[in-house]
């Protein structure tokens, strides 16, 4: 039960005549020779740390190690509380919840890497949502769980998700993409539609560069999870309404990892350039002014 | 390249902010402190590249001493790491090294002694969501990353050694993944490295110690 890219796994899902949920967790079984009980544990476990990663910076706000981030999801909690939302509950929710979790991941607080430290946010914030706006059960986000890995794991195979190499179109990207996918499936999309969703994501995050201030994993990297969250369930409501766009996911992939590859290396994690290069930006890292060499 | 679980995609579970510069961090450490027996008394990091310029932000320091100390990746009291290993009379110092930029961004090179006088020397690199490998024994280059049941066995660079080493795994019905050999010169020490989907066991390490020519063997669990 295994795939090497997203074609196959459509073919796979026809095959058997199941999700891509239920192909990840079967591929799971037999990669660790475990039973369907213990993958579903183990997937229960990584959950119960997304929640928390969730939920503990809204009631904790604490400053970051690097100082450049803290407070910022309770404050979107509170103004939520007074009715001032008008994105909507659901997308609210969302960009509170993944700014959260990169509050508390750099704040040496736990978080779970999905597919990344940088990117953890997303895929916890968009299913917390979720499953506080439509009550879904533990059990179908855990579903949602394996789907979402789905798209992370093509991602590692045939392309990137390091922002080293890809910059962060690689790393909130594939987390959004990611996030996209599983809600297709779990709002009652097909595998196509699934992957028609994270294929809008690649599209609408093509290009994005990494560029943290002093080097940290503050900002904007939690600004972007808030951007990616969101743009994931754009692309699943996108996508759910019956919306196709013509790019296959597989070549989405491979021109995301393309243009990766030709992002200059001052806008891939060195904090040479973009958002790390301005002069506020050096100023905050009491560093000379370098003129971006990549502009 | 090894298959890719749903674990390695959303994982690992880590004490953040980052899967290469903390999570990687405290895995070379521990990894390093399984490869040395008894009473750890000094440890000396000097970080190069990316770790040294932005270790502190990442909490690099506090992840790798985390790691000597035998805290996996996600546990929490990485955070209180430097007070724990003061209590434990660990004595710790960091180094960093800005002028070697001929390496890898993101590495480090870990010293450690034991009460009963053993030391260690380890470089390791972090080589990106929370993976890394180790690239150096005691100055002789490597390449393995405890992903396996590993054994290493340091010893002389003298005809022989290996067939005994191999002799030994297939007397316990071990089925041997990976044999790498390296060595520092001609006819001096040398390091055999074997990586097994069984688990190699202390008595198997017993029996390859009876080797004149073996110095050492070190055992590392998944």
């Amino acid at each position: 039960m295994n795939f090497r890219n997203a074609q196959e796994l459509l073919l796979l899902c026809r095959e058997e005549k199941c999700l891509i949920s239920e192909i990840m967790i079967r591929r799971e079984c037999t990669l660790q020779e475990k039973t369907r009980e213990e993958v579903l544990g183990q997937m229960g476990k990584a959950w119960e740390i997304m929640q928390h990663s969730a939920h503990d910076p809204i009631q904790n706000p604490t400053r970051s190690m690097g100082g450049l981030i803290g407070g910022e999801a309770a404050l979107l909690t509170a103004s939520r509380l007074k009715g001032k939302t008008f994105c909507g509950e659901t997308v609210t929710r969302a960009i509170t919840y993944a700014m959260a979790v990169l509050e508390g991941n750099a704040t040496m607080g736990l978080v779970v890497a999905s597919p990344t430290a940088g990117s953890s946010g997303v895929v916890p914030g968009v299913l917390l949502a979720l499953k506080d706006t439509m009550g879904l059960e533990d059990e179908e986000v855990i579903r949602a769980l394996f789907h979402a890995s789905a798209v992370g794991y093509l991602a590692m195979r045939n392309a990137t998700v390091a922002g080293a190499v890809g910059g962060c179109q690689a790393e909130v990207g594939t987390a959004s993409a990611m996030a996209a996918s599983a809600v297709t499936e779990l709002l009652g999309g097909t595998p196509e539609q699934s992957l028609n969703a994270a294929s809008i994501v690649l599209m609408n995050m093509l290009g994005l560069v990494c560029d943290p201030i002093g080097g940290l994993v503050e900002c904007p990297c939690q600004m972007r999870n808030a951007a990616g969250a969101a743009n994931a369930l754009i692309a699943a409501e996108i996508s759910l309404s019956g919306v196709k766009q013509p790019i296959p996911f597989d070549e989405m992939l491979e021109a995301m990892y393309a243009v990766g590859k030709r992002l200059p290396q001052e806008l891939r994690e060195t904090a040479m350039g973009g958002c790390a290069a301005t002069p506020t930006a050096c100023a905050l890292c009491g560093k000379k002014h370098e003129r971006s060499q990549a502009s | 390249m090894s298959t890719i679980s749903v674990f390695d995609v959303l994982g690992p579970n880590m004490i953040g902010p980052s899967s290469s510069h903390t999570a990687g961090a405290c895995a070379i450490a521990l990894l390093a402190r399984k490869m040395i027996n008894g009473t750890l008394t000094e440890a000396e990091f000097t970080l190069y590249g990316s770790f040294a310029k932005t270790y502190r932000g990442h909490g690099t320091d506090r992840a790798l001493v985390g790691g000597i100390l035998g805290f996996q990746t996600d546990d929490p009291r990485i955070r209180d790491a430097f007070s724990i290993a003061e209590q434990q009379g660990v004595a710790i110092r960091f180094r960093v090294n800005t002028e070697e930029t001929e390496i890898y961004p993101n590495t480090v090179d870990i010293r450690l002694k034991t009460a009963e006088g053993k030391r260690l020397c380890v470089r390791g690199e972090s080589i990106g969501g929370g993976k890394m490998r180790i690239v150096r024994i005691n100055g002789v280059p490597v390449d393995f990353s405890g992903e396996y049941s590993t054994m290493i066995v340091r010893q002389q660079d003298k005809p022989g050694v290996i067939a005994h080493i191999t002799g030994c795994l297939g007397e316990n019905d071990i089925n041997i993944a990976f044999l790498k050999l390296y060595r520092e010169e001609k006819g001096l020490t040398a390091y055999s490295i074997v990586e097994s989907d069984e688990t190699l066991t202390p008595d198997i390490a017993d029996r390859i110690l009876q080797n004149r020519f073996v110095d050492d063997v070190m055992l590392i669990q998944v």
